[in-house]
């Protein structure tokens, strides 16, 4: 189909606006892993100047001088973990239920869990709950409380009610247990709702602050996103990270390397990841409000 | 949670469908009942599947929602909250009528509204974008770039907007050449909400657009190609072939957007705070951790939460009427 000549003009036009959004997203992050090898501001002073001598792991040398940043790594591994653990078994125990037609008292369940999502006791009252229990400072404060995510059973349910009924019929006439049924059945049909479930709970979990900030008082406690709050935000260094330099300019170039470095250190792993998932987590988007 | 409320249409249907047979003559009530008990004691298993996500619903959502009243009462935590003194509505009248009540408020009806009206537009923008461009592998390219920034954690994307505009980072360094003078942003409250709106646009417009894109993909070609025939230009045919497909989309996701208004995050608010842009970006979520967890002021903080929660339910009910009229009787409830 032959295109007007406005018409052509505009397809191009969209796409030079396409290519410089693109770059004014790429620009900021290719800047702060650029950044996090070299001296501050040299990257600005030099442009493409650059040479390689400028290049230096200084940054990072210091960012693991100090044992803070990786204790706080493998407190986010074990906090991810066990939540994305907890929420996925959860929600998919309650939205297999829920899946079944005819279940007894199902609108009322769902009445139950929908409520929660418009009303909540707000942010004391849950804390006061959390300190009552004695789950303060505990890997419990970060896991339960948010482990219960009615959108997450929703995907499930979804999921599952897709799951035609004739196999599990064909199962039982076979003799199985409600339980092998599911067990043999369900569960390997449900990898792909697993996954997306997981992949969503882990980042979620990875990336989050507030709940360790309000319930893990304790520093040996703190994931790494407490971590990087310290050092980005509050602009505190930790000593075994500057060594014996004290004087006030040293000290501030030296944070700010540690700044770049931590940065790329915290948010790599995930950038460098995601395009392999990209399809799964498209899905899980589309799964949760299209249908 | 179009989701949600589609569903319970649906069940409810459903129901009314299950209960027309009660109504015939000689049904005895009772034995639905015993057909119910029937029915439990038969598909136990699913009720005991369940249980884990009643329990920690029941324990951490439902019990929190009693754990509110201490809104009304003078807590003490060594008297508890059924013993602490019930003060009525003293924390609620002492809120609106505190000196610092119209700001905090104001604060947060801003940062939300502006970051809803201008924040909005933008994804579906992008999608239309991006479904003109004809070479599957460039669109999934620049997808992945612009996807990218969402994987990144808050507190990441505050720090690099405290590097980024502190007076020796890189935006000054360039401003500075052109003006010769530079700014601390980080310590201006006109900046804040520019700031945060902007960040936020940053982390989020091109995630926000997938919802959209996909639907497009429902578009007819053919519709395309029939008004091309009848010499529609390309504006045009976005206009009145692509919008259309992207309307009910728009509507769910602007109530529910607007219906949050005032449950505006907590997190990028808070790390984006400095002492001196507090004017403009002390919010009223900020404000309750504040309150409550920093000065242990527990009961008026759950008031003031309180008082947020039903402006927002208020809102979301609001919004969701007018979206109504303006979408043909089609809202989300």
């Amino acid at each position: 189909m032959n295109l007007t000549k406005s018409d052509r003009i505009l397809l191009t036009v969209n796409k030079m606006l396409l290519v410089i959004v693109s770059l004014l997203v790429l620009l900021p992050l290719l800047y702060v892993f650029l950044s996090s090898f070299l001296q501050p501001n040299t990257l600005l002073n030099k442009g493409i100047m650059l040479s390689f001598s400028d290049f230096s792991l200084d940054g990072y040398a210091r960012l693991f001088a100090d044992g803070t940043i990786l204790r706080g790594f493998f407190n986010s591994v074990l906090y991810a973990t066990g939540f994305t653990f907890v929420t996925v078994v959860v929600s998919i125990l309650a939205g297999y239920t829920l899946s079944q037609d005819g279940l007894v008292g199902k609108k009322t369940i769902m009445i139950f869990f929908i409520v929660t999502m418009f009303f909540n006791g707000g942010l004391i009252p849950t804390y006061l709950l959390v300190r009552d229990l004695g789950m303060l400072n505990t890997v419990w404060a970060i896991i339960l409380p948010n482990a219960i995510s009615v959108w997450f059973i929703i995907l499930a349910r979804t999921y599952f009610k897709a799951i035609p009924n004739e196999l599990k019929e064909a199962a039982r006439i076979d003799g199985a247990s409600d339980f092998m049924i599911f067990l043999k059945i369900i569960l390997p049909l449900s990898k792909p709702i697993i996954f997306v479930l997981a992949l969503y709970a882990f980042i979620g979990q990875w990336n989050a602050y507030f709940d360790a900030m309000i319930y893990l008082e304790d520093r040996e406690l703190h994931p790494l996103q407490l971590v990087l709050r310290s050092i980005l935000i509050q602009n505190e260094v930790q000593p075994g990270m500057i060594g014996d330099q004290m004087a006030r300019a040293e000290l501030q170039r030296i944070s700010e390397m540690i700044k770049y470095s931590s940065i790329v250190v915290a948010s790599l792993p995930l950038l460098i990841m995601y395009p392999f998932f990209q399809k799964y987590f498209e899905k899980g988007v589309m799964v949760g409000s299209l249908k | 949670m179009q989701n949600a409320a589609r569903e319970l249409q649906e069940e409810h249907v459903q129901h009314q469908k299950q209960k027309e047979p009660d109504k015939q003559p000689g049904h005895q009530p009772d034995k639905k009942k015993n057909k119910n008990l029937e029915y439990i004691k038969k598909n136990y298993l699913l009720y005991l599947f369940i249980a884990p996500a009643i329990i920690l619903t029941i324990v951490f959502k439902y019990i929190p929602m009693y754990g509110a009243v201490i809104a009304f009462k003078d807590f003490s935590p060594m008297r508890g909250i059924m013993g602490s003194e019930w003060v009525g509505l003293e924390h609620f009248t002492g809120f609106l009528t505190s000196p610092n009540f119209l700001n905090i408020f104001m604060n947060t009806l801003k940062l939300s509204s502006f970051e809803l009206l201008l924040g909005f537009p933008i994804p579906i923008i992008l999608a239309l974008m991006l479904n003109q461009i004809r070479r599957a592998n460039a669109k999934k390219n620049i997808q992945l770039i612009l996807y990218a920034p969402h994987f990144i954690s808050v507190v990441v994307i505050s720090g690099m907007v405290f590097l980024f505009l502190s007076p020796t980072g890189p935006i000054n360094s360039l401003v500075s050449l052109v003006t010769g003078n530079t700014y601390s942003l980080m310590s201006d409250p006109d900046a804040f909400r520019s700031i945060y709106i902007i960040s936020g646009i940053w982390q989020g417009a091109g995630w926000a657009s997938i919802i959209y894109v996909a639907a497009l993909a429902n578009v007819d070609p053919q519709l395309h190609d029939a008004a091309k025939i009848d010499g529609a230009s390309l504006l045009r045919r976005i206009w009145h072939i692509d919008l259309p497909v992207l309307k009910p989309v728009m509507a769910v996701l602007f109530i529910l957007a607007a219906g949050g208004i005032m449950a505006i995050g907590f997190e990028k608010a808070y790390l984006l705070q400095t002492s001196m842009n507090i004017p403009a970006s002390e919010i009223i979520p900020t404000y309750v951790y504040k309150l409550g967890l920093q000065a242990g002021d527990y009961s008026f903080a759950t008031a003031v939460g309180l008082f947020n929660a039903v402006i927002n339910v208020f809102l979301l009910v609001f919004v969701n009427s007018v979206v109504k009229k303006l979408n043909e009787g089609e809202g989300l409830m």
